[in-house]
């Protein structure tokens, strides 16, 4: 095992800039390099502009690989460049973001490196005895955590979003910036992307809103959603919903808040006529305020909630909306 | 077409989350008090399963893994339309890691030898992993999509539209392909009366650890140190009032005190 050493992150990148939570696994790499007395690594692919970035997020060096078959995004191509780059670093731990191409790639690379992976992380440390990475994920919906070993090098993790905190950027730090060239052969790419259909809808981005009206089954109607979007423009949010209301058509599977759907952490979040399964609440948890409106005194949502009201929200509403739009 | 279906036996993900508890010394979660379910994403993946056999036939072939599978709860797949179902139990299984189980499952599908499509949850209830599927696909050396809302065969290929946080991609792939499936997909079905008395009338084929050749299938590559429930404590504060209407003026009189909205 002695050969792997270091801690790599693989920044994701949009737009020419690496994504927030690239920026929070380095802000984490740093901490748990620092604590190993190892190197930082950044994995990107794309361009090598991006290296400063990661170089500035935390990053001692910066491996790039550039080829124009990786511009578009496919995974099997993903994956071959990864492995490659990683078996030229070889790391002792690999940090990817639990994003859509994330969890993708990341169970086929550790197959690939014959070593294993942990998907969701939500605490990484190392164990102060066997240097091992203790790899805290949420399993039984949310209702529990499991903190897992991998007994293999390199052990590979992906990281919940906003679950680790990113670093001030410093744009003066200087690290080296190392080119891999991906030799990619075309025909590993079987399963390959044809289309991509955007269906987010209009108005302030859910992962970004500072207010979020949430509802569930409760709900009843996508008629019963217009209303809560009524609310949520009054507030400046956005609208989030639980799974039953998207599977049911109310709303658009995009709005789906929860371990399946988005991980959100706004100041408020208002949930309405939302049971508050463990499964839901994995999306929301990291709100700052929770305030709950439903008619079942004992629904889940009451023991997250900070502010409730026991009632039928068809009545509550209307009445929490006029009062609001008086003061 | 041969549609391969991974479906398991779990404690029942929907029970209240004050049911949940955890016995420390083994390890082991259960919900107190409800029966356990199949897994709701394998329960998808019937659904896509049993979609795609109504538009261009085919068989379906369901396989469990696991120790005390409960008949009543394992023939669902079945009940709903499924065409057979292979039980793989043996508690050797599950002496190891989640790779093991991943093998064992490979194991069982390359011995079962005529497959187009392989079809996952996107997540079990229990793990919350989403590495089976993909583990499977890297096992036999086929190509892997994840989180399908739509699963339409063309000539001898798919084509898969893939959730993301933005919407969907649109993925072609040759078969056979391992696909995990999301609940986008569609609601499950409902077991029918005649669903239910044929289902009664199938015997599970049943595979040890020898009759898959598991040998050398366990894994330990990766260890559970512990399993703990997290707490929170919240104290939520009710909003008084005689009526609703009351109430819903007091809480925004009180969300504004605070500065909250
Ligand atoms: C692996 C897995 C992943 C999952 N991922 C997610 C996920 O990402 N997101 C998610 O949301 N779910 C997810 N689920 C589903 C989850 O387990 C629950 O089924 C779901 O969250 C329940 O949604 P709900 O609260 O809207 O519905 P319900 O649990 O049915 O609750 C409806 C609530 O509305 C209240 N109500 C009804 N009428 C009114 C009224 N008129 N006024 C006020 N209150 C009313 C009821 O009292 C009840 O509390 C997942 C499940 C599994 C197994
Ligand atoms: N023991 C098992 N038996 C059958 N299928 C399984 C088993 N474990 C996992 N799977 C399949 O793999 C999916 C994802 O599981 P996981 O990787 O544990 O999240 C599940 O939804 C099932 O389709």
């Amino acid at each position: 095992m002695s050969e792997y050493k270091g801690v790599a992150v693989y920044c994701e990148a949009k737009n020419d800039k690496i994504l927030p939570i690239a920026a929070e696994g380095l802000g984490i790499g740093r901490k748990l390099a620092e604590s190993l007395g190892q190197e930082l690594a950044a994995v990107i692919i794309g361009d090598k502009a991006l290296a400063q970035q990661a170089i500035a997020a935390g990053a001692d060096k910066a491996y790039v690989i550039e080829d124009a078959q990786l511009k578009e995004y496919q995974p099997d191509a993903y994956i071959s460049a990864l492995e490659k780059a990683i078996k030229q670093i070889q790391p002792q731990i690999v940090i990817l973001g639990q994003t859509d191409s994330g969890r993708e790639l990341v169970t086929r690379l550790a197959y690939r490196l014959n070593t294993a992976a942990t998907l969701d992380c939500v605490d990484l440390a190392i164990d102060t005895g066997t240097k091992r990475l203790l790899q805290t994920k949420p399993v039984y919906g949310g209702n529990a955590q499991a903190v897992i070993i991998t007994e293999t090098d390199p052990q590979i993790v992906t990281i919940r979003t906003k679950a680790f905190a990113a670093l001030t950027p410093d744009a003066s730090r200087k690290g080296e910036v190392v080119s891999i060239p991906a030799g990619l052969d075309s025909s590993i790419i079987k399963a390959k992307i044809v289309n991509r259909v955007v269906e987010e809808v209009a108005g302030i981005k859910l992962e970004d809103a500072r207010v979020v009206v949430a509802g569930g089954r409760g709900i009843g109607s996508a008629d019963g959603f217009k209303q809560l979007d009524e609310m949520a423009k009054l507030l400046k949010g956005a609208v989030g919903a639980s799974r039953p209301a998207c599977d049911n058509n109310w709303i658009s599977d995009t709005a789906q808040v929860g371990l399946t759907g988005k991980i959100i952490a706004p100041e408020v979040y208002i949930a309405v006529a939302i049971s508050g399964s463990s499964q839901h609440m994995s999306g929301c948890s990291g709100a700052k305020t929770i305030v709950a409106v439903n008619k079942d005194k004992e629904a889940n949502i009451f023991r997250h909630a900070r502010y409730g009201v026991v009632g039928d929200w068809k009545k509550v509403l209307p009445a929490f909306v006029q009062k609001l739009k008086e003061l | 077409m041969n549609i391969i279906v991974c479906v398991k036996q779990v404690i029942d993900p929907e029970a209240p989350p004050a049911s949940f508890k955890i016995d420390a010394a083994t390890n082991k979660a259960e919900m107190k008090g409800a029966a356990p379910v199949i897994d709701p994403y394998g329960e998808y993946a019937v659904e896509a399963a049993l979609k795609l056999k109504e538009a261009r036939g085919g068989k379906i072939t369901i396989l469990t893994l696991g120790v005390n599978l409960l008949r009543e709860v394992v023939k669902k797949p079945l009940a709903m339309g499924a065409d057979e179902l292979i039980l793989l139990e043996d508690e050797i299984f599950t002496s190891g890691d989640n790779g093991s189980i991943a093998n064992a499952l490979a194991l069982a599908i390359k011995k079962k030898g005529e497959y187009d499509l392989i079809l996952c949850g996107r997540e079990a209830s229990d793990t919350n992993a989403g590495q089976t599927g993909p583990a499977i696909a890297e096992l036999l050396g086929i190509p892997c999509i994840i989180l399908a809302r739509k699963i339409e065969p063309i000539d001898d290929k798919i084509k898969v539209e893939r959730v993301n946080s933005l919407g969907y991609d649109v993925i072609e792939s040759p078969l056979p392909a391992v696909v995990t499936v999301s609940n986008e997909v569609g609601q499950p079905r409902y077991p029918t009366i005649k669903g239910i008395m044929a289902a009664k009338k199938i015997e599970p084929i049943i595979w040890k650890a020898g009759d898959i050749g598991y040998e050398t299938g366990i894994s330990n590559k990766t260890k559970l140190q512990k399993l703990f429930q997290p707490v929170h404590e919240a104290k939520c504060e009710f909003a008084a009032g005689e009526t609703p209407e009351e109430m819903a003026v007091n809480l925004a009189l009180k969300l504004r005190e605070a500065k909250i909205v």
